[in-house]
């Protein structure tokens, strides 16, 4: 049977742990101590609950996704739609938990990173609804690529500070939040937005998504009778992923497909395909797969979607691919978008980029497995990625 | 004992505090850093720190991660980093501390490292992100070789961790002055004389105060209370402002120490 928490240190098999400079680490287990205490207090379980309920909007709809079921002509597609929750994607989940966390903790100040924005924009929500000051880094590549996200986070009151170093996408972001953490640690919670990171932020965040699964989880027997026979969803960082996945795991019958950017190709610097061109290493705070160069530095990435740009994973991901209880593959830019077009056509659900990169695999596989029912993660709604589709649909911009 | 221990020994026999120089191995180039490192002690540094460049430096201010990035471009490895310090061996006993991030060094595998290094004549390795609890088969590798472990201690330390850092240590402690990134400021924090009378309830090793250190003044502050201070972003931003100029600027911030030229005892 697979372990489904990690060790007392933080790590997944090989993967996970604490990496991170001295000033750090006693934060990191005031956080810990923080949140296993609150593990076990149901008032914080029950005021997460009503928040998760009354202000996200959960739980979310497992939709069957009948016409494009019958247009492929092979399994049945449902679609968890993380999309309908308030901000449009499931990044909310974590964000209400660890506002939570933040205040017990006496912390007034917040700060995060982002790439999409999703991240961002449910980070200055909580924080807004909170009263909690608010700083998001982004990198400048991604400020450009989804400028209604940071118009959002601004409206909200975030200050949103622009990352003009190395790749100017989330990994700058990330290395720019832990160096201002690392300077206001006393007043400060930084809240990390994926499965990644120092311990106890990948359990701690798989944790506060892990909602995901066990509402799908729950639905699909409803509605079914029986478990799925495939779990899809996009793996960034892998919150989503490892949300929807993490109820399933002992389920040895359902097969869980994590889809990671493919990019432009295969070329290094070209994808965030971190399980087919990467190895294991050290990156911001956790031991996971990395895309690096022989000399152990972090390569750049690309995708169409910034919030799958990132050159490491979320280590439980690495331990479930090591033991082959998840499959990993990807999907590249141009497929995602007509997957997400595809999408639109069909059910009248505009994806996310990132989502799109899950919909795209069930729309691969499902015509080759007719009598099967797959549950596609819906991660967050398109209209962030309005201008990103215009530039790649000219076709539909007609002057 | 390595180069360093021989080094502390001389320094308490000679009843001074000593001077910890960090440079970024490659910056401006590779071919630049022996000269510099020669300049620095003739400036009257003790100990030389090579940092080696890494892409995401998260414990770095804007001076040295820009230096990094120079190196990167200019080519610096890991391995040719070692090739520096052998170059330097040729006319210098200075003691070299390895200066980097974890994951170059996982990447050279630290089995390799350690053997590479003690051959190239570096006397010891601090990598930034590895905490004691994950550097236990580093650690070893590295002792195993002769060579020192060195390991941070930030105000944020508990007492259970400053044990910690001060059991895996060897060489000497690297005082982390304040809670913050590399990077030069106007004032000495307040949090860092607390933090040497924690730190000597645990251990007998020498402590070296660092960042944020950047003036004379800075430096005379903490005569008599740490057994050597280290300067790093207000060198590299003298090498970026003007390479020449280094052993000057290194002159005028030990002057506090009592000492105005030197080198290591070969």
């Amino acid at each position: 049977m697979i372990a489904t928490q990690p060790d007392a240190g933080g790590h997944f098999g090989p993967y996970g742990g604490r990496y991170v400079p001295e000033v750090l680490m006693s934060p990191l287990e005031e956080l810990q101590h923080t949140y296993e205490e609150a593990r076990l207090d149901p008032a914080f379980h029950a005021e997460l609950d009503q928040l998760l309920h009354t202000y996200a909007g959960r739980p979310t709809p497992l939709y069957y996704a009948k016409r494009l079921s019958e247009t492929l002509g092979g399994a049945k597609l449902y679609i968890k739609r993380e999309d309908l929750l308030h901000t449009g994607a499931h990044k909310i989940n974590n964000c209400i938990g660890q506002a939570l966390l933040a205040r017990r903790m006496g912390k007034k100040r917040i700060i995060a990173e982002t790439g999409a924005g999703q991240h961002g924009v449910a980070t200055a929500t909580v924080c807004a609804l909170f009263g909690l000051d608010c700083t998001v880094y982004m990198g400048e590549e991604d400020m450009r690529r989804q400028r209604l996200n940071v118009f959002r986070m601004r409206l909200l009151g975030a200050k949103v500070e622009p990352v003009t170093n190395g790749s100017r996408t989330l990994k700058d972001a990330i290395s720019e939040a832990m160096r201002d953490w690392v300077t206001n640690v006393s007043n400060t919670h930084y809240l990390l937005g994926s499965a990644l990171g120092a311990h106890p932020y990948p359990a701690m965040v798989r944790d506060f998504h892990r909602v995901i699964g066990v509402e799908a989880r729950q639905q699909i027997l409803e509605v079914e009778g029986k478990l799925p026979d495939a779990v899809i969803a996009c793996v960034g960082g892998g919150s989503n992923a490892i949300g929807i996945f993490h109820p399933f795991i002992e389920d040895d019958g359902v097969r869980l497909i994590g889809v990671e950017a493919g990019g432009r190709g295969p070329g290094l610097g070209q994808h965030a395909a971190r399980f087919e061109g990467g190895s294991p290493g050290v990156l911001q705070g956790t031991r996971s797969y990395l895309l690096q160069d022989e000399d152990g530095q972090i390569s750049l990435t690309h995708s169409v979607s910034a919030g799958l740009d990132y050159a490491s994973v979320g280590p439980e991901h690495a331990l479930l691919h090591d033991l082959c209880r998840a499959e990993y593959g990807s999907c590249n830019d141009t497929d995602a978008i007509a997957a997400a077009v595809t999408l639109s056509r069909t059910e009248g659900i505009i994806p996310a980029l990132e989502s799109a990169h899950a919909v795209a695999e069930a729309i691969r596989i499902a015509p080759a497995h007719p009598g099967q029912t797959f549950i596609v993660n819906l991660s967050g709604r398109g209209d962030k990625d309005i201008d990103i589709y215009r530039e790649n649909l000219p076709e539909l911009d007609a002057k | 004992m390595t180069r360093i221990g021989q080094l502390f020994q001389r320094l308490k026999a000679e009843n001074r505090c000593g001077m910890i120089a960090y440079l970024t191995a490659g910056d401006p180039t590779p071919d630049a850093t022996p000269g510099l490192v020669a300049a620095l002690e003739r400036g009257g540094a003790d100990l030389i720190e090579l940092g080696v460049p890494f892409s995401d430096p998260i414990a770095d201010g804007p001076v040295i991660q820009l230096a990094g990035e120079r190196a990167l471009k200019a080519g610096t490895t890991l391995a040719r980093v070692l090739e520096i310090a052998r170059e330097i061996r040729k006319t210098s006993e200075v003691p070299l501390l390895l200066f980097t991030y974890l994951n170059p060094a996982l990447r050279y595998g630290f089995e390799r490292l350690a053997h590479d290094a003690k051959a190239a004549g570096i006397d010891g390795c601090l990598l930034t992100d590895a905490s004691v609890e994950e550097a236990g088969e580093y650690v070893s590798q590295m002792r195993a070789a002769g060579l020192d472990t060195v390991f941070l201690a930030a105000p944020t330390s508990t007492e259970a961790r400053l044990k910690l850092v001060a059991q895996y240590s060897s060489g000497f402690v690297y005082m982390v002055s304040r809670t913050g990134i590399t990077g030069e400021q106007q004032n000495i924090s307040d949090s860092a004389m607390p933090l040497v009378e924690r730190m000597r309830a645990h251990t007998d090793l020498p402590l070296a105060m660092g960042f944020g250190i950047s003036k004379p003044e800075h430096v005379a502050a903490f005569v008599g209370k740490v057994e050597a201070v280290v300067v790093g972003s207000a060198i590299v931003r003298q090498i970026e402002r003007d390479p020449s100029g280094v052993e000057q600027f290194m002159r005028e911030l030990t002057q506090p120490l009592g000492k105005t030229s030197g080198g290591a005892i070969s």
